[in-house]
């Protein structure tokens, strides 16, 4: 039905970028792996590098290839095809292409060592994130013409979700903390993709009887089989929602 | 064939096309030009659907063309500058093409691609080429479909005298099949004896629309570049008269 995604599927994999992801994500696990004998701590190393390399890939990489492509989008719109066409195989070709590294680099890997509900939660968490990361990259590159302020704020978007939220998370925890909070804690925490991906896997391994309080809070709200599944539609509304909006404007801008 | 009514679009504060209003028919061979800036370019986006007026339709063989894009079948576009996907090759372009638009091999109009001798080139990628090569290939995929309809943004900016004599021939052959031919050009002489009808866009309108007879009998000229600048000169002591 749609011959654009053979295309944007094979110019994406012409840039040998995927390729690398995919070793690089090879070679990380196998290390990690082969390093801890423990299973579930292997999982834990491997959570945290997910966590901060497969966002970070999936917005760069998305944004330049999107700016990258300015050309063929504009080649492609003066022919009778429809916008929303366009848009969906840019969409599907990238966060195929991504999906596909991810789950050769970091999901085989996994289901090898560590075939485990804990393994699993983490191979969704990652595929996911990577839709997420894509859905956001490709709405930052509709919206913003220009293609230096355009990477600059996929970069800033990264920094924001993986680092600045955590850190306006722990401002709020100190600054409150002679409130009972733990229930907008854990709605502040719902709000971010990757720390909502770090809570479901880190419930998975049993390291939540750690955390204390606040663990025994997310056990609570998360640990549940309906806590588990409104935090997966959380995630994937966080695809959803940048996807729509990025479409709406796609189909009315101006080339 | 084309209609267009009451179209204005801005781009920000800039107002680049101001409430024009225009029809051409099938069998016309339009030539629009005006100074640079004058809405040219935009107006012929519009029609392609590039670009989204902000007020005015544009009505395409009796359809509205907004949120259409099956129309678009009908259109041979050649833009400006030719932007292609840069690490493909030419030939990986040309069958990309074939492939969107899904036309029969037999309807296919491959006269310019043998003219300008294409596939001895074929092999190489859209980065490496001259902006004359690439507006080959960009007059290629405009007339290869057959298109009842063609849009030529400055079709003969870059090419070589040889080249440009090809492609006006090719265009004159096209003419002859009852097609709406739409050129921009600011080399007037060469539409001399290519178009039939001028449209002179000043400032985001149509100054004028009027025939080539016409223009020749108005200004008793009879290369359209001397008859257009008598006209312009004309409008323009006519205003500063009035001031």
């Amino acid at each position: 039905m749609n011959k654009l995604i053979k295309y944007v599927l094979s110019d994406i994999l012409r840039s040998r970028v995927v390729l690398a992801y995919t070793v690089i994500l090879v070679v990380l696990t196998f290390s990690v792996f082969s390093i801890e004998d423990n299973a579930s701590k292997g999982i834990l190393s491997m959570l945290n590098i997910i966590l901060f390399i497969v966002p970070l890939v999936s917005l760069i990489f998305s944004t330049i290839y999107f700016y990258n492509s300015t050309e063929f989008i504009e080649l492609l719109v003066s022919q009778p095809i429809r916008r929303s066409q366009i848009w969906i195989s840019l969409f599907s070709g990238l966060s195929g292409a991504l999906l596909a590294a991810y789950l050769i680099g970091a999901g085989i890997p996994v289901l090898i060592y560590a075939f485990s509900m804990s393994g699993l939660v983490l191979i969704l968490c990652g595929c996911l994130l990577t839709m997420t990361f894509v859905s956001l990259a490709v709405w930052a590159s509709v919206r913003i013409r220009d293609k230096a302020r355009g990477i600059g704020t996929a970069i800033m978007l990264w920094l924001f979700f993986a680092l600045l939220f955590d850190a306006i998370v722990l401002f709020v925890l100190f600054q409150f903390s002679d409130y009972p909070i733990d229930t907008a804690m854990t709605a502040m925490a719902a709000i971010n993709p990757i720390d909502l991906s770090r809570i479901l896997i880190l419930l998975q391994i049993d390291v939540s009887a750690m955390m204390g309080y606040t663990g025994a809070v997310f056990r609570e709200t998360f640990g549940s089989t309906p806590g588990f599944v409104l935090a997966l539609l959380l995630m994937v509304l966080w695809i959803v929602v940048p996807a729509v909006f990025s479409a709406r404007y796609f189909k009315k801008k101006d080339l | 064939m084309i209609k267009i009514q009451n179209l204005s679009k801005a781009f920000g504060r800039q107002k680049v096309l101001d409430d024009v209003t225009l029809e051409c028919k099938a069998g016309q061979c339009i030539a629009l030009i005006g100074p640079n800036g004058s809405g040219k370019t935009t107006l012929i986006k519009t029609i392609l659907g590039m670009v989204i007026p902000d007020a005015g339709e544009v009505i395409f063989n009796g359809k509205n063309i907004a949120h259409d894009w099956e129309y678009r079948r009908d259109i041979g576009y050649m833009p400006q500058i030719g932007r292609y996907p840069e690490n493909m090759t030419i030939g990986q372009v040309i069958s990309m093409m074939k492939d969107i638009r899904r036309q029969a091999e037999a309807n296919l109009d491959t006269d310019l691609i043998k003219l300008f001798d294409i596939p001895s080139i074929s092999e190489k990628r859209m980065r490496t080429l001259s902006g004359g090569t690439r507006q080959k290939v960009s007059a290629c995929l405009a007339l290869m479909f057959n298109s009842k309809v063609l849009i030529l943004d400055e079709p003969t900016a870059g090419l070589d005298p040889v080249s440009t004599e090809i492609f006006k021939h090719k265009i004159l052959k096209e003419k002859e099949k009852n097609k709406l031919i739409i050129i921009t050009s600011h080399v007037l002489s060469e539409l001399n004896d290519l178009v039939s009808e001028v449209i002179y866009m000043q400032d985001g309108k149509p100054a004028f629309y009027k025939s080539l007879k016409e223009i020749r009998q108005e200004t008793g000229e009879e290369q359209l570049s001397k008859a257009i600048a008598r006209i312009i000169t004309r409008q323009t002591h006519a205003i500063s008269e009035s001031l």
